[in-house]
């Protein structure tokens, strides 16, 4: 063996521990074994609720009554037992049966529009009330300040006395 | 024999409807008021035989008349006679009849009550009724009619269904029928989907009036927008009673613990709700400044567009749902319908866009008329919302190929904050004057409701520590609006009593009889914020837990526990096998009460229907339900527990928002006319400014 090779396996040793180092580091400090513990109902029904039911309209899984949804609610009961995370679950869930399972759209790709065009109107909305606004009171500003009295067909009077009683109120 | 009659009675007032279109237009156009009198009397008598032939229906369906294929199809020996009857909108046939009736029925009542008062408009408004209801009795006629027969064919697979007997056809008479779907065999079919239908079909006569209006450009005189306030307020009324009775319905039936589930027919009913709200805000500002004309009328061709839109979502089952029990080629009809209404108005309103300015003028940004037009650009902005996340997956699969689900989840992120936004201008906007407000005037009427509110949230957030923040600032809004809303009884009431000395009971009811559009309106708005409590409960404050029990173990939540005692099993009537739980709920180990959650299974139907078993107070409803079981023994069962905060506020609410109305609507019923005021064309300067009486809702 060259001092060379000899150099490299060296290097290739060090790069590997310290791989698995990190890798071990950045895990769970304290993993719990995976098969120990099953799953209960709530933790089973907390992923399912983020799901809709592959096949009956409009039901989310958690609450479906049909075999086939408790079937997958079995299925997600055993895939969190062996250790998988919620995210993975409905990662499988999506692979396997397309994005409708999803109850909440995601945020990037197509569905992202679905997101987006209520905050556009929104924002639109405001601009649009505040234009009107000010072109209202711009109206106002361009009228004639002095007007002609309105004929009401209510006398001077009668006016007054409908002023006090507003001042006596407040 | 009976079904006869009410086939040929269907088929004269199909014939009728299109005379009194015609000639009701033609009539008004040539001024020959015979013709229009004519179409009036067609009118009536299109309402007149619709209703022989709902009669008809009502009566196979009870008969069991089951040569007729929609009695086969929806009702059944097992059925009482009350589901019997109600079969008449539990089937596709049977309720595009109804509705057609039901609209029938307002053109009826609209031109026999108002034939004087809008001589000039109305056959225009007949005109504009009968073309909508011709469609709908025509859809009846050739597209679902309901009494069809089913006919064996020698060498076809399926039976025929058709009126006529096809060739070598040989009629087939089933010995029992199916019956209704079982989720509808329940006591809200008598009010839900009536209710909704009036709500529905309501809208008609106020768009009807607003095409007149435009047709005849007769813009100028406002006489027009009072008629459409009420007939609005009508049809608006009935859909907020149908919302909160579906609600009801689907808490008691539909077994998830909800009451409102974002599906797309609820958004259906609800977008039609959103912009007739809104209509009923902005024609006040027609009615007192004069402003927002074409918005109006654009709101009123929204409302009816989604009303039909609405229909075409129930009733075709375009997209998926729990509601939409078939599909047939109604689709088409509907899709163009819709589209001819809603693109005939918009270019209608274009065409008359000069016509209709309005006097806009704006004193102060701290004015009514601000928060007003805030106010309808956010109810428009949530329609929107809820029409994108309805029709959004419909779109996705168009471009992407793609299904996708738009749940929940979105509605409430999108909407929520704008719902939390119209609730706090709900607070603000009554202590608004029209014109201009002085600052220092609005904050010292706020600034007890703002004192009681923050004080609530602060007490909340001690009671229930986990609360998240945003749940804090609802409830802080909500106890905001019922105080600026109480502080105006008491101002009112105040006032009479120390300018007449009236005890504060004759005083608190004289205040609100004398003014009722005024305090209708305030306790309209009570009872919204009594919705929107149930919402944030629903929201915020829900708890469920799962367990699996044995006899006589217990499964807790929060300070409840539940008790499983046995489990046993029978025959219901109806033809369902009920698998019923014996349980006892403790509240911190005090027996409170024995609940029976039950899982009805339908057989013919090969449909389950979970039954909860409830304890139910004002701040909360313990709602349990029966998930699985292990044949019929004492082990293994299988419970869920729902405890669902505030949730009762959303039926109360619904009550105090009808008795508004009701008091609301009540001023001419009197035959006095109530004293409201105008600010129209009145001088900016020396006006009735911050005026004592001024914010009502209903003014």
């Amino acid at each position: 063996m060259t001092k060379n090779r000899f150099l490299l396996l060296v290097l290739f040793t060090a790069l590997v521990s310290l791989l698995i180092t990190v890798k071990v580091y950045a895990q769970d400090p304290a993993p719990t074994p995976a098969a120990a513990t099953v799953p209960s109902d709530n933790e089973v029904n907390l992923v399912a609720k983020k799901l809709y039911c592959p096949v009956c309209p409009n039901t989310p899984l958690d609450v479906c009554e049909t075999q086939a949804c408790k079937d997958w609610r079995a299925q997600i009961r055993d895939q969190l037992a062996s250790g998988w995370t919620e995210q993975e679950v409905m990662d499988y869930f999506v692979k396997q049966y397309g994005e409708r399972v999803l109850a909440e759209p995601e945020r990037g790709g197509f569905t992202s529009l679905v997101w987006m065009l209520p905050l556009l109107i929104v924002a639109l909305g405001l601009v649009f009330v505040g234009l009107v606004l000010k072109s209202w009171r711009a109206s106002r500003l361009s009228r004639p300040l002095v007007q002609p009295e309105p004929q009401t067909g209510i006398s001077k009077q009668i006016l007054d006395k409908i002023e006090a009683e507003i001042r006596n109120m407040d | 024999m009976i079904p006869d009659i009410g086939l040929i009675a269907l088929i004269i007032a199909f014939g009728l409807s299109v005379y009194a279109t015609l000639l009701s237009v033609n009539g008004g156009m040539s001024k020959r008021l015979e013709w229009v009198a004519s179409a009036r009397n067609a009118i009536v008598a299109v309402f007149a035989l619709l209703t022989i032939s709902v009669l008809s229906i009502v009566y196979s369906l009870n008969a069991l008349d089951f040569s007729q294929a929609y009695v086969a199809d929806v009702s059944s020996r097992a059925m009482s006679p009350f589901l019997r009857i109600t079969a008449l909108w539990g089937g596709q046939q049977g309720s595009v009849l109804f509705w057609a009736w039901l609209m029938a029925g307002f053109v009826a009542v609209v031109v026999i009550r108002k034939w004087d008062a809008d001589r000039e408009l109305m056959p225009y408004v007949m005109f504009v009724a009968m073309l909508t209801t011709t469609f709908f009795v025509g859809v009846v006629v050739f597209i679902t009619n309901p009494f069809t027969k089913m006919w064996l064919v020698p060498g076809a697979q399926d039976l025929v269904i058709a009126i006529f007997p096809p060739l070598n056809g040989q009629q087939y008479i089933p010995a029992d029928g199916s019956g209704l779907n079982p989720l509808l065999r329940h006591f809200g079919m008598i009010g839900h989907p009536p209710t909704t239908y009036l709500g529905f079909t309501g809208f008609v006569i106020p768009f009807s009036f607003a095409i007149a209006a435009l047709m005849k450009n007769d813009t100028t005189s406002d006489q027009w927008i009072r008629t459409v306030r009420r007939w609005t307020l009508v049809a608006w009324i009935f859909l907020s009673i149908g919302l909160i009775l579906g609600g009801r319905w689907a808490y008691d039936v539909l077994g998830w613990g909800g009451f409102w589930g974002w599906d797309p027919v609820e958004n259906a009913m609800l977008m039609p709700w959103l912009t007739g709200t809104a209509f009923l805000h902005s024609v006040m500002m027609t009615e007192k400044r004069g402003m927002l004309k074409k918005w109006n009328i654009l709101l009123i061709i929204l409302t009816y567009s989604l009303s039909l839109f609405g229909t075409f979502i129930t009733r075709t089952g375009v997209i998926g749902s729990v509601h939409a029990f078939s599909k047939t080629a109604l689709g088409p009809a509907f899709l163009i319908f819709i589209s001819i209404t809603f693109l005939g108005a918009m270019v209608l309103l274009m065409m008359r866009w000069n016509s209709l300015k309005a006097e806009h003028e704006l004193e102060s940004l701290f004015s009514r008329e601000a928060a007003f037009v805030l106010q309808n650009m956010l109810f428009l902005a949530i329609t929107i919302a809820v029409l994108w996340g309805t029709v959004f997956p419909l779109i996705t699969e168009l471009f992407t190929e793609t299904k996708i689900t738009v749940g929940p989840p979105y509605f409430k992120k999108v909407t929520g904050p704008m719902f939390l936004a119209l609730i706090t201008l709900m607070g603000i906007t009554p202590m608004l004057a029209w014109r201009k407000q002085t600052l220092n005037k609005l904050l010292s009427r706020l600034a007890v409701p703002l004192a009681g509110a923050s004080i609530t949230a602060i007490a909340w957030a001690l009671l229930n520590p986990k609360s998240p923040a945003i749940s804090l600032f609802s409830i802080a809004m909500v106890a905001f609006v019922t105080l600026s809303i109480l502080a105006e009884f008491w101002r009112g009431a105040r006032i009479r009593m120390s300018t007449r000395g009236e005890n504060p009971f004759t005083a608190f009811i004289k205040l609100v009889i004398n003014n009722r559009r005024r305090f209708g309106g305030y306790i309209i708005h009570l009872g919204v914020v009594m919705i929107a409590l149930g919402f944030i409960g629903d929201a915020f404050y829900k708890q469920e837990t799962q367990g699996t029990l044995s006899a006589g173990e217990s499964l807790t939540i929060g300070e409840y526990s539940l008790r499983f005692d046995g489990l046993e099993g029978y025959m219901g009537s109806d033809g369902r096998e009920i698998v019923e739980a014996s349980t006892v709920l403790f509240k911190d180990g005090q027996q409170v009460k024995v609940l029976k959650p039950r899982r009805d299974y339908f057989v013919v139907q090969q449909q389950p229907v979970s039954i909860a078993g409830v304890y139910s107070t004002a701040g909360e409803d313990v709602y349990v339900l029966l998930v699985g079981w292990e044949s019929i023994s004492n082990q293994n069962t299988t419970f869920k527990i729902y405890v669902n905060p505030l949730i009762n506020w959303v039926w109360i609410g619904g009550f105090v928002l009808a008795l508004g109305v009701l008091i609301g609507t009540w001023s001419q019923a009197r035959g006095r006319s109530e004293a409201t005021y105008s600010l129209k064309n009145q001088p900016d300067e020396g006006a009735v400014v911050g005026t004592a009486t001024a914010p009502g809702i209903g003014d």
